[in-house]
């Protein structure tokens, strides 16, 4: 498959949520006297542990105003404590031989080492510290916010389909932060300060709202032993409340924009819809909708591929993505990069096109039973990365959802007929709820020499 | 016949306590040499296959052959078309990943216990029997297009094309092997065939696997996927001596941040002094925020998200490389904290505590890469076509700690070479010179 189908699957991600049936034998789990939850996940082939503490506060927790917060403190969480030196952390961890690294999203951040089996006590008296005892000076701050204000015109400002993804995100909510980018606006990410930090580390990093999994060689009771001695002591917050995020009203009219920018080199049309998530207890219509995802745009056999890139060659590539972890509304999202000589009118017509007359003729029997044969081989694959494991925990617990969920889902997804996947389609496919967005150059070209 | 078996038993000395890992060197029936860690408490495997010669191979004028022949091998083969194909591979849950670089052609499959002999006739079918059916040819051609559009207008592609343009002028590598406009819109179906004949050799193929397997089953697997593929293929490559001038190539671009490449020439994989350069760098720019040029770019100026430097010891050619990002406002003072930073490091190189730390995470991280059916198989087939022995994996960390502060000196001295560093940088610096390079 040439590159542009795997440029395309980094951006979008649109990745199947696999489970693992086999693999519930090899999870515990269990809570701390100070409501900290614990995750354990057995893997024991080799003498290795990744340790990940999750926090359940993300971008989408951040105050009005301060967008970027959550990213700029997990940058933050890396400089001193009250006990250790800035940098301190990720130098014991390189001397005993082990990777670090931290991560944050809309809904969760998180930290994680990879180390030997070995180093797993030393790793959580470390993360315990930095849990409680963060120390931060004015110098951090300056030159830490020139880094992600680096890192945003590396991840967005360079690249134009970033911004246009940005701008679609902020069209797609009317009111609910997840409108506002994770890495922050940049006028308010140059206004980020000390204050706003420490405020955000004091309302949201407790051990009753974190998260503690540990994946790899290494049992429950030797997890419950070494948690309780470190993360044990920690006190909760006892001023912690739910999180609120502010509803969406009504979506009562659609959206369309068209982004311009000279960079632009391959333009398409992406159309995203407000789609519910993934609740406990109530998997079902996420799971046809993941379903319609694979079933519309999961590769080569897909129904807008077939359609479009095959069929009517008006494509070079398509794709549906969704993605139902998530603490409140998703998006369900379409893609039309168009062949030469098609504009994104056209290309859009092409699209909405290929989805009504799926809709119509209803879906491929021979088609789901391949899907869901994969999503039953994921269970034996996904056996051998105990990371990617850990982490979908971590992102599911971090949206809400229980060890049963996360658990029930395999299932729940092979229970999913074709009646479901049609309903949840003409669910899903409201324009009113809709954003419709143009990637393209100039629409007057430059002048050239 | 039974294949043929040497296995090597390794209980690799690292740091911490590491578990066995056994690998088995398989020659199958037919003569094929495989290496194998068989794994079997997880009914699938990992296969790793490489043709070395890749995309430099490309004959003269056919730019992006092998690249396009490549993106056709999953487009239909045998009696199957396109989405026969595709159809097959989902109904057996097999993964296939056809990939194409400098140096190589990498085939990556993994396929479950379950059916296994289904999975390996369709894999064989791809790689013996492709079809380049007309239509396919068409539309992967569209999307080979579509990628080298994109490649035209991105910066972090456009810098690394420019810094292969100016050190390896007409040599392949000098050329991006996705090709040109131009030269992919004038590929035949012909050129397709002559291109898997010619990279697609059993004389150049590496193999490593891991995972649900007996050496047994290994070495008939192997015969069956490998045995049509043609004796011999294309002749590879010539060698490229790299020869830079310090300065800055700037290439205009109109972007808020500028993205720069530099670098000089580097060490050979098999040269006696690699290992002491790979520890150098690692204290240079290797990962993490412990290396200098992280610790003074990003740490303590706060220049950039990320910099790193790596040594890229190509078939043909070898270089020492690194890469930056900063605001077109700050990318100049960034240049001159590297270029200091390599004066620094030629003249004083690494301090007693630098090369320990690095020692220390370089001999415990490397036990942790082996993490999984995949990255096992990976590691084991790229060994191979670095001509490293099975018993690398003990020897290795042994290795690293025999480097000596001395070591390094020498080598940062006669490595690192302020003189002839070049940077490539695509944006709008403000208080750059262009320098030219000859």
């Amino acid at each position: 498959m040439p590159r542009l189908f795997a440029i395309f699957a980094l951006l979008f991600g649109a990745a199947l949520p696999a489970s693992a049936k086999d693999v519930h034998d090899t999870v515990s789990t269990f809570l701390l006297d100070n409501g900290m939850e614990v995750v354990v996940i057995e893997d024991h082939r080799a003498p290795a542990v990744v340790h990940m503490v999750w926090y359940r506060a993300g971008s989408s927790d951040e105050p009005r105003g301060s967008s970027g917060i959550a990213h700029f403190l997990e940058h933050l969480m890396f400089k001193g404590t009250t006990t250790r030196e800035a940098g301190e952390f990720g130098r014991i961890v390189a001397a005993n031989g082990g990777r670090d690294n931290a991560f944050t999203s809309f809904d969760y951040t998180g930290y994680f080492q990879r180390v030997a089996a070995d180093r797993l006590g030393l790793m959580m008296e470390m993360e315990a510290d930095r849990m409680v005892n963060l120390q931060l000076t004015p110098e951090d701050i300056l030159t830490e916010r020139e880094v992600i204000i680096e890192e945003r015109n590396q991840r967005v400002e360079n690249d134009p389909g970033a911004l246009f993804r940005e701008q679609r995100r902020a069209a797609q909510y009317l009111n609910h932060p997840y409108g506002v980018p994770i890495i922050g606006w940049r006028h308010e990410m140059e206004e980020l300060d000390m204050d706003d930090a420490m405020a955000f580390y004091d309302r949201f990093y407790a051990p009753n709202n974190a998260i503690l999994i540990v994946a790899g060689d290494v049992t429950a009771d030797e997890v419950r032993v070494l948690a309780q001695e470190h993360y044990g002591p920690l006190p909760a917050n006892p001023d912690l409340t739910p999180r609120m995020r502010a509803d969406e009203p009504p979506q009562l009219a659609e959206r369309r924009m068209v982004f311009e920018d000279p960079r632009v080199a391959q333009p398409y049309v992406m159309r995203t819809y407000l789609a519910p998530e993934r609740d406990p207890g109530e998997q079902e219509k996420a799971a046809a909708l993941t379903l319609l995802a694979e079933v519309l745009g999961g590769g080569q056999t897909s129904v807008l591929t077939r359609k479009l890139q095959f069929e009517t060659q008006q494509a070079v590539y398509t794709s549906a993505f969704y993605s139902g972890t998530s603490l409140d509304d998703t998006n369900f999202g379409l893609i039309i990069v168009p062949s030469e000589g098609i504009d994104l009118p056209a290309a859009e017509a092409a699209l909405d096109q290929a989805v009504a007359e799926f809709l119509d003729e209803g879906v491929d029997a021979a088609q789901l039973e391949r899907i869901k044969f994969q999503l039953r081989a994921q269970q034996i694959y996904a056996r051998d990365n105990a990371d990617r494991l850990a982490r979908r925990y971590g992102r599911a617990l971090t949206a809400g959802l229980t060890v049963a969920d996360v658990q029930a889902w395999p299932d729940i997804l092979q229970a999913v007929t074709e009646e479901d996947i049609l309903a949840a389609a003409r669910e899903v496919f409201d324009r009113k709820n809709a954003v419709t967005g143009y990637l393209t150059g100039p629409s007057t070209p430059e002048v050239t020499q | 016949m039974k294949a043929f078996l040497l296995t090597i038993s390794l209980a690799v000395a690292a740091l911490p306590a590491w578990a066995e890992i056994k690998i088995q060197e398989v020659t199958s029936p037919n003569g094929f040499e495989a290496w194998l860690v068989q794994e079997p408490s997880i009914p699938f495997v990992s296969l790793e296959l490489r043709f070395r010669g890749g995309a430099s191979l490309d004959a003269p004028g056919k730019r992006g052959a092998t690249n396009l022949m490549v993106g056709l091998l999953e487009e239909g083969s045998g009696d199957l078309d396109a989405r026969g194909f595709a159809e097959a591979t989902e109904a057996l849950a097999a993964r296939f990943d056809y990939d194409v670089g400098d140096d190589a052609v990498a085939v990556s499959a993994s396929f479950l216990t379950e059916n296994r002999d289904e999975a390996v006739a369709l894999l064989r079918e791809s790689l013996v029997n492709p079809r380049f059916d007309e239509d396919a040819v068409e539309r992967v051609r569209a999307q080979v297009l579509t990628g080298i559009r994109q490649d035209a207008k991105d910066p972090d592609t456009i810098v690394g094309a420019q810094f292969d343009a100016l050190v390896f002028g007409d040599h392949p590598y000098g050329t991006a092997y996705e090709g040109t406009l131009d030269s992919v819109a004038g590929l035949t179906r012909d050129d397709l065939i002559a291109a898997h004949r010619g990279v697609m050799a059993r004389d150049r193929v590496y193999i490593a696997a891991a995972g649900d397997i007996s050496a047994d089953e290994l070495g008939a697997l192997i015969d069956t996927l490998l045995s049509d593929l043609p004796e011999t293929g294309l002749k590879q490559p010539a060698d490229i001596a790299v020869e830079t001038t310090a300065g800055v190539t700037v290439v205009p671009f109109d972007t808020p941040q500028s993205v720069a490449v530099f670098g000089h020439v580097g060490l050979e994989r098999d040269h006696p002094d690699f290992f002491t350069a790979f520890v150098m760098n690692q204290a240079l720019g290797g990962g993490g925020f412990e290396a200098r040029l992280m610790n003074e770019v990003r740490e303590k100026r706060g220049l950039t998200y990320g910099i790193y430097s790596y040594l890229v010891p190509k078939d043909h050619a070898h270089l020492l490389m690194g890469r930056v990002a900063s605001a077109n406002d700050r990318i100049a003072e960034t240049i001159e904290v590297v270029s200091d930073e390599w004066r620094k490091m030629a003249t004083e190189g690494v301090t007693e505590d630098e090369l320990a730390r690095v020692k220390t995470y370089l001999t415990g991280a490397y036990p942790l890469r082996f993490d999984g059916n995949g990255p096992i198989a990976r590691i084991l087939v790229g060994m191979q076509m670095d001509d490293l022995s099975p018993d690398y994996v003990v020897t290795r960390n042994a290795k690293v700690e025999a480097v000596t502060l001395e070591d390094v000196q020498r080598v940062a001295t006669e490595l690192l070479q302020p003189e002839a560093l070049r940077f490539v940088v695509v944006g709008q610096p403000e208080g750059l010179e262009d320098t030219p390079s000859q």
